[in-house]
């Protein structure tokens, strides 16, 4: 049936595109993947998201959603099933503010790291990216009277938001030498982390270490390769 | 005993707290506002976002929340049997919020980046504001609102533009939005200023043009 046609526009590597993968899992939806191809836009992703022109792209029946945690929030609210989002409508916005605090402060500061143009500017993203991980390990701790996740037994909203990054975290800490998810400073985090990964709806979809290590320094060859005729 | 009741900790100036002002308007709540100091915080505030730091922030019976799009679903969820903000269907929702989220992103900086350049710069600016300004237009297509008829979560968060856009026009003496380069924004900005909750509640507007033009002058002369 044209209305139950569940399609995702992605790349493997995109943090934002393993958001609504998550969701998806979670809520038992079956979906087809749709591949984008590195270095190009396909027609469909380009008709679909007229706007930005980028991935994450749910396609719902042919409707097209974008940007990650808005389709999040939609694939909890289209289907039912587990609980991505809180039902109380304070913890709700609660959530909601980390989704935002997360995408607008804490991401663009981790990688600002290696596009800081003085010591001062790079110093600076680091001390925000530790401050942003002290307060999640608060939120972590307030939230979880001892429970694995930021939506309690289960994954929840904070989760998705912050967990996609771990793929991409883990790589710049082995590209930069930097301990990020120290057990020192944020031990919750750092066996939230591991739960996390391990979780049947996030395994599957979660990029190997490896493989992002590979891919950002192919991708910076790339970019600081003479260019080509 | 438990703190009971809704404060808004926010700036008459601001743009972001008065969408609050509008949610809990529309919802005929009562609240308190506490009108902040910029340069010098209360320590109530930043005792309740400690985070940011920043306005507006919500304490709804004691418990706080920051980030103005947020509060606004927020009082839409907390008070479900008054004016309805935010669409009921899940895919209208993620239009609305979709258009929010790329309005805070593009048309803010956008109208920022008006407001403080002259020359050759203001001219470049103008013209980036118009091009986002087009791309929001058609979440107005066939509609007086982007909400429908009435004013919705969409409205309220891209609402502060006709207020202030306007005043920038008139302080800077340029056009950015009218009839003939953006029809139905330019629809939206008379439609909206007309809206009883909006016209009650914005800020004295000689008070507001004053703040806007030292602003304006502050950066023009490279503070």
């Amino acid at each position: 049936m044209a209305s139950d046609d569940v399609k995702l526009i992605g790349a493997w590597a995109s943090p934002y595109v393993m958001r609504p993968r998550i969701a998806l899992n979670l809520k038992g939806v079956e979906y087809e993947f749709l591949e984008e191809k590195f270095g190009s836009k396909s027609e469909l992703l380009l008709k679909s998201n007229p706007v930005y022109k980028k991935i994450p792209v749910l396609l719902h029946g042919g409707k097209p959603i974008c940007e990650s945690l808005i389709i999040v929030q939609y694939i909890d609210e289209a289907w039912s099933g587990h609980s991505i989002l809180p039902s109380d409508p304070y913890h709700r916005a609660v959530a909601r503010f980390w989704g935002h605090y997360i995408d607008d402060k804490w991401f663009p500061a981790l990688t600002g790291i290696s596009r800081a143009p003085t010591d001062e500017a790079k110093k600076e993203a680091i001390e925000q990216v530790f401050a942003g991980l002290k307060f999640l390990e608060e939120v972590l701790e307030k939230s979880g009277a001892g429970k694995p996740f930021f939506g309690g037994d289960t994954i929840g909203y904070i989760d998705i938001a912050l967990g996609c990054n771990l793929g991409w975290l883990r790589a710049t800490e082995k590209l930069s030498g930097l301990t990020y998810l120290d057990e020192s400073k944020t031990p919750l985090l750092v066996c939230w982390a591991e739960k996390f990964s391990a979780h049947e709806a996030v395994k599957c979809v979660m990029p190997e270490t490896d493989k992002l290590v590979e891919f950002a320094q192919m991708l910076k060859a790339k970019f600081s390769a003479p260019p080509s005729k | 005993m438990a703190e009971k009741g809704v404060k808004l900790f926010g700036l008459w100036a601001s743009p972001f707290s008065l969408r609050v002002e509008w949610a809990l308007k529309l919802k005929e709540v009562d609240y308190e506002f506490m009108d902040e100091d910029l340069q010098n915080k209360s320590q109530e505030l930043l005792h309740y976002n400690p985070i940011t730091k920043k306005i507006p922030v919500l304490v709804h019976n004691g418990k706080p929340l920051a980030e103005s799009t947020v509060i606004v679903e927020y009082v839409d969820e907390a008070w479900p049997n008054g004016y309805r903000i935010m669409p009921q269907d899940p895919f209208e929702r993620a239009q609305a919020r979709f258009w929010a989220r790329f309005a805070e992103d593009k048309c803010v900086p956008a109208v920022f980046n008006v407001s403080i350049n002259s020359g050759e710069e203001l001219k470049k600016a103008i013209k980036e504001a118009q091009e986002v300004l087009k791309t929001l237009e058609k979440a107005l297509e066939g509609k007086k609102f982007f909400g429908g008829e009435t004013i919705g979560y969409l409205d309220i968060v891209a609402g502060w533009m006709p207020c202030w856009l306007r005043m920038i026009e008139e302080i800077a003496e340029i056009t950015v939005v009218d009839a003939e380069t953006l029809p139905l924004m330019n629809a939206w900005f008379d439609n909206f200023l007309e809206v009883e909750v909006v016209k009650r509640s914005l800020p004295p507007k000689d008070k507001l043009y004053a703040f806007n033009r030292a602003r304006r002058e502050q950066f023009l002369s490279g503070q």
